[in-house]
């Protein structure tokens, strides 16, 4: 496997994800030597074909855009301080959280940082609001092939109209906070990690 | 609940006395006894005068009585509900109790024997229904996000109180002055698993009216259903073992087997049942009107056989209406299922009513024997260790829960936990040889009396003291829809990414397996391939469609069209004509052949659909749905019709015409605009769908604006109307489809 030294997680290294994301010790560990299996190349960074090797994500239906969310802004490779970052939206919100300081910045694993990430990944081109035609690619790549073009934009077209409020014929980050507010996100958008 | 314990216990007839009605014995028309005949030959010689009129009440006796005791229960059901404040304070279930109390008191008056409730009749005729309606309607998602929870509350929670309740009410009769200390350690143990288990009618019949937040909802009923397993074991084995008189720990783990016997084979019968009527559903395309039947029998069949294998028949019920519901949606037409529904509903309502009314009547009726100390005990352990067991396995749990139980929802679980007729039904299969039945019969009643009365009247006002969180009437969305389907997807690839095989996970191998095998088998025709997305889609717009024509929003197309004889050729008339020959043709076309269920979230017994259903048609909408229809007709009256040929991928997602959500608002003032490309040409092969109205496709393909089209089209609306309201008798077309759900 040759000399991984470079790659070795360092105490302070662990010490600032953990302020930074708020996993704990064990779990950071346990995610950075999943963050090396996966990392065929040893360089210290995972690129995109790392994450397509992954069997869930290949028939996810939505796997790449999940692929390109660990990605930042036009870059190629992501490092275990990004890797760690995405995973943190989805880190179960804590109690003792919830009655935190407002005046702290507010941790990657809230309610809204949560949604905003589900946003963006409908949300392609950035301009915060999902389009007709974004709305449309995301139905068909759930719905699969057998739906003929008509019928999706139907659904994408009633889609909009239940949540656009303010009629602008697509759906902007408060809209879709509006339309999940009934859905237990703090519960949906969570994984339990090992500890 | 174990029936095969009634072999031992004396009374297996029902036990329905009658009221005593005068009767004027005369020869019956039909019978022909021998001992009859041969009087009969007597008194040929002194002729009597033809009996004209006769009154025979001995034949008609059971049936008599039965019918009698349920239009009884039923009336005074209604009478509570014509009185309102009434009905806003007090849970029906304690006005059905002090009715049969009354009853029961009423009959004792008169000097006859009050009908007691029979065990048998109990768990053979009146469980059933109640536990299927809540099986067959049970919310899965929210089930299956909290199982872990409802089964530590289950099995575990009711180990504890079932335990804790023995010791301690052995411990007190051990005390002198108690008077009881014949009492063993066993009676005491088989006393406290009879009165330990949180009962489904109870709670489903307090909790409906309440309208808690789904997840506490979801974990005391859940609790209720699951809690059927130990307590059947339970039962069993403290019955088995107070004959024998020791306990070794042969026999303890024997029993912890048998726990895991009586459950997962419980739920192994219910799905083989299950999959049986989903399997059989895919064939009753051309017998639509014994579809129902199938469910309801199969249901039952898997309650009797697990009862016959000592299984929990209650787990087998659920299973058996969890497993069949989503293949049997899918292969049965919409009127099947509003049957299905209606009758569930309906049954488990009789079922409820005469449960409580028999429950007041058997206080009154049944032997009773009296002890302050262990009563009032009895009463106060429940409590006490009901609130000790949630409160210390909630902190177990929450260290294993993602969101986690707050002291409130601590609360409504531990003060939900109501006892009920089941409790007492067990009680009264006990032996007469147990000295101690009379007691133990006298403390359920009590406790099943406070926990129905006291907590059951008090549970309203204190949700609304603690400002627990409330149900979210929702009306079914499709961004809810869709977002969360998003979601899912989302986890389970994030999940992957982590290498962490969690909920999601499972759920994905569980929903993939579905579909590529399981679906194929089950579910009639092509409907299997159709994703759950695109259905309930489709449903939610037809239901739109169908309350826009309930709500009396489209007849006043009809008025226009008679008059439209006299207009000119204007755009705004004709424009009129065209919208509605479309809207007829598409909402027929839909409610022949389509798959259509009211989604509805089915808790309550005394509502059928949410009641909140109003569209809010806002400009925005309105405008954008003229927009499409006008596109839409452009098209169908365009295009020849002779585009019959449908796609077999395109017949089944036909919600291209789903899209309609009309409103009362836009027949008269009508602003089109054309704000989108047309629509393919095979969004026209709705035409497929006509095929006995010749006359009115080559309508389409003449002139527009004939008379004769406005005439057609009066008589097609009407036959619409008839249609919508009422199943004519050749309705064979229309009950063709299958419909799904999601």
């Amino acid at each position: 496997m040759g000399s991984r030294a470079s790659t070795l997680l360092r105490e302070e290294e662990i010490e600032e994800i953990k302020k930074e994301t708020g996993f704990s010790h064990s779990q950071i560990t346990r995610l950075y030597s999943r963050f090396t299996s996966l990392d065929k190349g040893e360089n210290g960074t995972l690129s995109r074909e790392d994450f397509q090797r992954i069997p869930e994500l290949a028939i996810n239906p939505l796997g790449d855009r999940i692929i390109n969310a660990f990605f930042p802004e036009g870059e190629d490779q992501v490092n275990f301080r990004g890797f760690m970052r995405t995973l943190a939206h989805f880190r179960p919100i804590e109690d003792n959280e919830k009655n935190k300081d407002p005046i702290a910045s507010e941790p990657l694993n809230s309610r809204s940082n949560k949604l905003l990430f589900a946003f963006r990944l409908y949300d392609l081109d950035r301009d915060d609001k999902i389009s007709r035609d974004e709305l449309l690619q995301v139905l068909r790549m759930m719905v699969g092939v057998n739906i003929s073009d008509e019928q999706l934009g139907s659904i994408a077209d009633r889609t909009i109209q239940e949540a656009d409020q303010n009629g602008d014929n697509s759906i902007s980050f408060n809209e879709f906070i509006k339309v999940l507010e009934k859905v237990d996100v703090e519960q949906k958008m969570s994984i339990r990690f090992l500890h | 609940m174990s029936v095969h314990a009634l072999r031992k216990s004396a009374s297996s007839s029902f036990v329905f006395v009658g009221i005593g009605l005068p009767i004027e014995a005369s020869a019956p028309a039909y019978q022909s006894h021998g001992t009859e005949g041969s009087h009969l030959t007597n008194i040929t010689n002194t002729k009597k005068a033809f009996p004209v009129l006769a009154v025979n009440y001995e034949h008609v006796r059971k049936p008599f009585e039965i019918a009698l005791w349920i239009l009884l229960a039923l009336l005074m059901k209604l009478g509570f509900h014509l009185i309102p404040r009434l009905s806003a304070v007090v849970p029906e279930s304690c006005l059905l109790i002090v009715v049969g109390l009354l009853v029961g008191g009423l009959i004792k008056v008169i000097g006859e024997e009050p009908p007691v409730l029979d065990s048998q009749l109990f768990f053979l005729c009146l469980l059933p229904p109640i536990i299927l309606d809540a099986g067959y309607f049970l919310p899965i998602r929210p089930f299956t996000e909290n199982v872990g929870t409802i089964l530590v509350f289950a099995v575990i929670g009711t180990l504890w109180n079932a335990f804790f309740m023995g010791g301690l009410l052995y411990a007190l009769c051990q005390i002198e002055s108690v008077g009881l200390s014949g009492v063993d350690l066993l009676a005491c143990l088989l006393f406290g698993s009879i009165v330990s288990a949180v009962d489904p009618v109870a709670v489903l019949a307090v909790f409906e009216e309440i309208h808690i937040n789904e997840l506490v909802h979801i974990l005391v009923f859940g609790e209720s259903l699951l809690n059927d397993a130990v307590t059947v074991v339970l039962y069993n084995l403290f019955e088995e073992f107070s004959k024998v008189g020791t306990v070794t720990v042969l026999d303890v783990f024997l029993g912890v087997v048998c726990f895991f016997v009586v459950s997962l084979g419980g739920v192994l019968v219910g799905a083989i049942y299950g999959f049986l009527a989903a399997f059989t559903s895919r064939f009753t395309s051309h017998t639509r009107v014994i579809e129902p039947l199938f469910v309801f029998l199969y249901s039952y069949m898997a309650y009797l056989s697990s009862e016959m294998f000592h299984l929990s028949g209650i787990m087998a019920l659920i299973a058996c209406g969890v497993v069949m519901r989503p293949y049997v949606e899918a292969n049965i037409s919409h009127k099947s299922y509003t049957t299905i529904k209606y009758f569930l509903k309906m049954w488990s309502s009789v079922s409820e009513t005469l449960i409580f009314i028999f429950l007041g009547v058997s206080t009154v009726a049944g032997p009773h024997a009296w002890n302050w100390t262990f009563v009032i005990t009895t009463v106060i352990l429940c409590l006490v260790s009901r609130v000790l067991g949630v409160i210390g396995l909630t902190f177990i749990i929450n260290k294993f829960r993602i969101v986690k139980l707050t002291k409130k929802d601590q609360f409504i679980v531990a003060y939900g936990g109501l006892r009920g007729a089941i409790a007492f039904s067990l009680g009264y299969l006990l032996s007469n040889s147990h000295q101690m039945r009379n007691l133990f019969l006298t403390a359920i009643i009590t406790v099943i009396f406070f926990t129905v009365f006291v907590q059951g009247m008090t549970i309203r006002p204190l949700v609304e003291l603690l400002a627990v969180k409330k149900k979210k009437e929702s009306k079914p969305s499709i961004n809810e829809e869709i977002h969360t389907e998003f979601l899912d997807h989302l986890l389970t690839g994030v999940e992957g990414v982590c290498g962490h095989y969690g909920h999601y996970h499972w759920k994905e191998k569980l929903n993939r397996f579905n579909k590529t095998y399981v679906k194929r088998w089950l579910i009639a025709g092509e409907n299997f391939k159709e994703p759950e997305l695109i259905a309930f889609y489709r449903k939610m717009e037809l239901k739109q469609a169908i309350m826009m024509v309930e709500s009396g929003q489209l007849p006043s197309v009809l008025p226009s069209t008679i008059s439209m004889q006299n207009i000119q050729p204007r755009a705004i008339p004709r424009v009129s004509k065209k919208r509605e020959e479309e809207i007829r043709r598409i909402l027929r076309a839909n409610l022949q052949n389509n798959k259509q269920k009211m989604r509805s979230r089915s808790y309550s017994r005394h509502t059928l659909f949410d009641a909140d259903e109003e569209d809010n048609v806002s400009e925005v909408r309105l405008r954008k749905t003229k927009m499409e229809m006008e596109r839409r007709m452009s098209h169908y009256l365009t295009v020849p019709a002779n585009r019959e040929s449908p796609r077999p991928g395109v017949r089944r997602v036909r919600f291209e015409s789903d899209n309609q959500v009309f409103s009362a608002d836009s027949f008269p003032t009508v602003h089109f605009e054309q704000p989108s490309p047309p629509s393919t040409p095979d969004a026209v092969s709705l035409e497929e769908e006509v095929p006995k109205r010749p006359s009115l496709r080559a309508d389409i393909e003449g002139p527009r604006g004939n008379a004769s089209d406005n005439h057609q089209g009066e008589l097609d609306y009407q036959r619409l109307a008839r249609c919508l309201s009422d199943p004519g008798p050749n309705k064979d077309k229309e009950d063709d489809d299958p419909f799904m759900s999601c």
